[in-house]
């Protein structure tokens, strides 16, 4: 099942053996561009914007609609469109197992899946993500507290509820297993894309489905993509790839810092609109290098966010999580990030928010790290509006997650300038074929969106995936089987078991031995132990009514295989004391009749038939004679 | 018979240099590579030629654990590997990773540059022993190889202190390490799930103390330090760089703050300042108290607790001072202890475990004269108490551990004979598990019966499962299938799929028997004759009459003929299937005994 349309926000739903199980639960916050921003103070001149009302005069969202530039924004507290409202219905989410998340921009959803379901199970996200949970909630408007449905938007979910949430959350580490009601096994692997983010291995012990989202082959901060682990995958599922294809991060980098080091040194304000995590961490390494070399050490950059500090701080004790190098520091024992030293300098500050410190620290010019990148709430709004007249200042933009020109839209007009730069190290296209290649799974399965070229760009056949067999695509609420049976389940043999099986050669290197067993099964674990002695048959006893005799015919006899070699039968009849032996060919096989007891075998290829008068003795005898012949399985 | 062999070559019945080596499933593993602190001959390390006499030790052992940076679990290390020699993988956690090298270091000097011994390793082995470790995480499941695997979980003994799940197919091994069951100031509790291991191998230092609670240790601990400083004495508190000095200074740092103290309090130098800010990165392993707080205030950044300096020593007045190492064996603490054992108003504070032979175990046990090297004989005046503040499980902690683990068998290291002994007992009386205490060099064979897992075709599984939901199935059903071994690949399969798979044919054995019946009637009215009998003795059996005059049981079939010299007699086939035998056989002999006659 794929809940979400937005390729890098996955949102999937997988059955696999009678679990259930959400792979991520993203939030598409793109929706909130059709906002107005969300001004700390009131802001003259977002309140007389111009009213704009619907053509067939609907008077009751007058108030709420504004126009700015040529274009209608609304004028209230952001709603978000959920990933699962068309599905809902149709797909009780309340049959979730379990949540997967891969790193922690996906996990925004989660205060409603977990509100509007009654959801109990848990969810896994890595470790540290817990924290940076909370740093992501916190980010957004808090006194949004009644859950108003709007046609398909929800608004925001409160702080209690995102508390309620993550004390459901369950934290695990790379490589660790984890069974599911002993059906699946789970395991996270790192994917190399932020810190703790991780890829998900989820297998029974016949198939194996890999979830890759949001993964990285990039050396930055953390550790190393795992690719070893996803091989022999019968499915993977590819989501999360880079949302911008044709820059090349590195590259992007560069930009940024000498776009930022111009506009400093002409005495202008820099504001990067960002998340609290991720990205700037690789960020201000960037810059601890650079303002250096650049001789702009003097320049003051601040960073203000309500989780700033933790964040920060976060980064630092998580070394576990890091790739080898910042890992290595760790041993001297330094901080593994830079950061820790441009604080220690006074070159980073960090503020919760732009009320009480910070107001007497701002010195000017300066960079200015905050959110949110959306430039719909949060302190960035209050820059914008304070720096946004001088074409001194530049705004540069990193996160890819919205476009640029629609979310500067309501500053319109806007003297300061804009730079898109956006860094996304996610995989992209030659580095999934590469990764393919590598992996070799049976099947993938990726966002339709990423089975073709992006419509902007038409022609560039190269960025699409390309593999053997051709990817299926899923598309939002659709439901796609995956294109694997299940056949085999693992089941365990009691040694005491094991011992008393005969095996048999029957071609060389293969063995078969029968089995009969009482199956156990518990927690979905198989295990087979030796039957129950046959009961005595009470033989001392009358046995009063007839149907006591009545065998039970559970009892299941072997099949027989092979065939009867005839000469050998009869000379081994005549051994048995049989005399006045007859042999009828036919066209099919021989007739062996023992005329004496007026008794006829016929015997062909595959089937024998023993036909006599009613002589039980004589039957067994006979049946005995047939079996030697034959092998039972 | 499978079997899991275990041999100490160092801490069986005996606390030091522990080093155990486990065979499981055809895999070797040694557990810990640790040195004694009581020796300084050959017997410091444990004897690596006994594990393979002659051969190379890379090729007989898969790998190497370690549970965590104490020098009695892994100073023997760089010494197996680089001078024994040893390229296989290493494991232990991260804190365990950087910390270790930096103690190995430190003994290292001691060792060379202070007793001048030769034949040591140096520091280049260190570096190059460090490079073999493999760093794991809790919980995380390392692959050692196809078959081996190995998980972590926490210990809380130390920082990065781990105990190790070895396992192999369906069996597995629980090495503790040292462990510690109760939280204390900077450290969680050690925490293991429900793995039913075949064998737990546990530490058993504590094996026969059951300690008061720790608050009280710790006021006790706190009342001592402030009555000594009071009357102006000195307190010296040797302890080892990383553990129990952490959680002490966090203590008195508290303590000091609460009651605005103004006696300085010394850390001696080097690796403990050095220690703290490991501490400081390597917050998530610490207790959750600390790892809540960080962000707001380093517990490890402590305001009251200076750096030492030796010339410090001989300052006047009250000081409190944390000196390397612990056992009063060498290095700082010894220093300072000298300087200050002749007055009886300073205090040593001992709190942890003395290994016997070091200073520590002489004075605790209550010697007051001591030799000294060089023959001075040093008499101790200076109050000498002990506090049990080393974070060991103790022995309600160790039954606790066991309970929660559920193993078949336990195993003791790390303890003294007569205390293993004690707890021995305790343990096969209250827990009824059987439970082994080795000496160094003694092998422990346990025998094993591990299932064998088999792949199952579905098939064949969903049909057992639907039939094992009737309502009348209560007792044991038969699963029947056949085993295909192909290589090693063992996989259950229903028969008749097994036969298609190999291409072979069934071969149908059927059997007719002709039962003469004494009836005059016509075939059509016998056959239904037969029929109502059959259907009246076999309640439980489907029987049908067809058609064409013929009566089925199951898959029995049964046809009345006519004879043609006898009308009174007809003659009834009999005819099924050798999987029917048994009801066919009883449907003859039931048969054989006539109809009843026929209601009139």
């Amino acid at each position: 099942y794929c809940l979400s349309g937005h390729p890098t926000l996955p949102c999937n739903v997988l059955k696999f053996k009678s679990t259930t199980i959400m792979l991520d639960c993203g939030l598409d916050m793109t929706s909130t561009l059709n906002f107005l921003p969300l001004p700390l103070v009131q802001s003259p001149r977002l309140s007389n914007l111009p009213g704009w009302s619907l053509k067939d005069g609907n008077a009751f969202l007058d108030k709420e609609l504004k126009e700015c530039s040529g274009h209608v924004f609304v004028d209230s507290v952001p709603e978000f469109c959920l990933p699962e409202v068309r599905l809902r219905r149709a797909n009780n989410l309340s049959t979730v197992d379990v949540i997967l998340i891969s790193n922690y921009a996906l996990y925004d959803a989660l205060p409603i899946h977990t509100r509007h379901t009654g959801f109990t199970a848990q969810c896994m996200p890595r470790n540290h993500q817990c924290q940076k949970a909370q740093s992501a909630s916190l980010l957004l408007p808090s006194p949004l507290k009644d859950a108003v449905e709007v046609s398909t938007w929800r608004r925001c979910y409160t702080m209690q509820e995102v508390n309620s949430a993550l004390s459901k959350i369950q934290l695990v580490g790379y490589s660790q297993k984890i069974e599911l009601f002993g059906a699946v096994q789970v395991t996270p692997l790192s994917s190399g894309y932020a810190l703790g983010s991780s890829n998900w291995i989820i297998q029974s012990h016949y198939e194996k489905v890999s979830y890759v989202s949001g993964s990285s082959l990039l050396t930055t901060h953390p550790q190393p993509m795992d690719q070893a682990s996803l091989k022999n995958s019968d499915v993977l599922v590819l989501t999360g790839l880079t949302q911008i294809p044709t820059a090349n991060p590195d590259g992007m980098v560069g930009e940024f810092c000498s776009n930022l080091a111009l506009t400093v040194r002409n005495g202008g304000n820099v504001l990067v609109p960002c998340y609290p995590s991720g990205v700037i961490y690789d960020l201000l390494e960037c810059l601890y290098q650079y303002i250096d070399s650049a001789g702009l050490s003097s320049v003051p950059l601040y960073f203000i966010s309500p989780v700033a500090n933790s964040s920060l701080e976060f980064s630092q004790i998580f070394a576990e999580w890091l790739c080898h190098n910042k890992q290595s520091k760790v041993y001297l024992p330094e901080p593994p990030f830079p950061h820790a030293e441009l604080i220690q300098t006074n070159k980073l500050k960090h503020y919760p928010s732009i009320h009480g410190d910070f107001s007497n620290d701002f010195r000017q010019p300066c960079v200015v790290f905050t959110g949110h990148p959306s430039l719909r709430f949060g302190d960035v709004v209050h820059f914008m509006e304070l720096w946004g007249k001088s074409s001194l200042n530049t705004v540069i933009f990193t996160e890819p997650d919205f476009s640029y020109l629609e979310a500067l839209a309501p500053y319109q007009p806007l003297a300061m300038k804009c730079i898109y730069c956006p860094i996304d190290t996610r995989l992209n296209f030659i580095q999934v074929s590469k990764l393919l290649k590598e992996v070799q799974p049976l099947h993938v399965v990726c966002p339709e969106q990423y089975t073709q070229p992006p419509p902007a760009q038409s022609h560039r056949m190269d960025l699409m995936i390309d593999c053997q067999p051709p990817a299926m695509s899923y598309r939002r609420a659709e439901v796609l089987a995956l294109p694997f049976k299940r056949r085999y389940e693992k089941i365990e043999i009691m040694p005491e078991l094991a011992d008393s099986l005969v095996p048999m050669e029957i071609k060389p290197g293969i063995s078969l031995a029968t089995v009969s067993a009482v199956l156990h099964t518990k927690d979905n674990k198989h295990l087979l132990q030796p039957p129950p002695r046959p009961a005595q048959p009470t033989s001392g006893k009358k046995r009063k009514r007839v149907s006591d005799d009545v065998p039970d015919c559970k009892v299941l006899k072997p099949l027989l295989s092979g065939s009867i070699p005839v000469e050998q039968f009869v000379q081994t009849l005549e051994k048995h004391g049989f005399s006045d032996i007859k042999v009828e060919d036919t066209a099919k096989g021989h007739i062996v009749l023992l005329q004496e007891a007026e008794t006829l075998i016929q015997i062909e290829e595959d089937s024998t038939h023993i036909i006599c008068d009613n002589d039980e003795m004589l039957r067994v005898r006979l049946r005995d004679l047939v079996l030697k012949f034959l092998q039972k399985f | 018979m499978p079997e899991i062999r275990v041999t100490p070559l160092g801490a069986g019945q005996d606390v030091g240099r522990s080093c155990i080596l486990v065979s499981i499933a055809g895999k070797n593993v040694m557990l810990d590579c640790g040195m004694h602190m009581g020796f300084n001959d050959d017997r410091r390390f444990p004897d690596f030629s006994y594990i393979t006499q002659n051969g190379r030790l890379t090729d007989f052992l898969d790998c190497v654990i370690i549970s965590h940076f104490h020098l009695d679990h892994c100073g023997a290390l760089p010494y197996f590997s680089e001078m024994v020699g040893y390229d296989g993988p290493i494991y232990m956690t991260h804190p365990t990773q950087a910390i270790c090298p930096i103690l190995l270091e430190d003994y290292r000097k001691i060792a060379v540059d202070k007793k001048g011994e030769a034949n040591f390793f140096t520091s280049q082995m260190i570096k190059d022993c460090m490079k073999k470790v493999v760093a794991v995480h809790l919980h995380q499941t390392v692959q050692v190889d196809d078959e081996l695997e190995i998980k972590a979980y926490y210990a809380g003994h130390v920082l990065g202190a781990a105990m190790f799940q070895i396992k192999v197919g369906s069996e597995s091994v629980v090495y503790t390490g040292d462990y510690n069951m109760t939280p204390d100031r900077h450290l969680g509790a050690a925490w293991i799930d429900k793995c039913r291991p075949n064998l737990l191998i546990t530490e058993s230092t504590y094996a026969t103390t059951i300690r008061d609670s720790k608050r009280c240790r710790e006021r006790d601990f706190l009342k001592k330090v402030h009555e000594t400083v009071e009357r102006g004495g000195k307190v010296l508190i040797p302890v080892f760089a990383l553990g129990r000095a952490q959680e002490l200074c966090i203590l008195l740092e508290t303590f000091w703050e609460r009651m605005n103290l103004k006696v300085p309090i010394y850390f001696s130098t080097g690796l403990t300042e050095k220690a703290n800010h490991y501490y400081k990165l390597f917050i998530p392993w610490t207790n959750q108290k600390i790892r809540k707080t960080f962000v707001q205030r380093n517990m490890f950044e402590f305001k009251h607790i200076k750096a030492f300096d030796r010339a410090f020593a001989d300052n006047p007045g009250p000081m409190v001072v944390f000196a390397t190492p612990g056992m009063l064996h060498a290095g700082q603490s010894l220093q300072i202890f000298r300087k200050w054992a002749g007055n009886e108003k300073n205090m040593v504070i001992m709190p942890g475990y003395c290994v016997q032979g070091t200073v520590g175990h002489k004075i605790l046990s209550g010697q007051r004269k001591l030799e000294m090297e060089g023959r001075q004989v040093l008499e101790v005046k200076m109050q000498v108490e002990y506090m049990s503040f080393s974070a060991h499980a103790d022995a309600k902690g160790i039954m606790q551990l066991v309970g929660q683990a559920e193993p078949e068998s336990v195993l003791l290291v790390h303890g003294e004979a007569k205390k293993m002994e004690f707890l021995k007992q305790k343990i096969e009386q209250e827990l009824r598990v059987s439970c082994y205490m080795p000496a160094n060099g003694e092998t422990v064979t346990l025998p094993t019966s591990p299932s064998i897992p088999v792949g199952i075709s579905l098939g064949l599984l969903k049909r057992e499962m639907a039939q094992g939901l009737l309502p009348e199935a209560k007792k044991p059903r038969l699963l029947h299938g056949t085993l295909i071994m192909k290589d090693s690949n063992f996989r259950l399969v229903s028969s008749e799929q097994a036969l298609k798979e190999l291409g072979l044919a069934e071969h149908q054995l059927r059997f007719t028997c002709r039962v003469h019946l004494h009836d005059t009637r016509k075939e059509q009215e016998t056959a239904l004759r037969v029929y109502s009998h059959l259907k009246s003795v076999l309640k439980d059996h489907c029987v049908q009459h067809l058609p064409d005059g013929s009566v089925t049981v199951e898959s029995v079939l049964l046809q009345a003929a006519a004879p043609s010299e006898d009308p009174g007699t007809k003659v009834l086939l009999v005819s099924w299937t050798y999987q029917d035998e048994e009801l066919g056989s009883f449907l003859t002999s039931l048969l054989k005994k006539g109809l009843p006659q026929a209601p009139s």
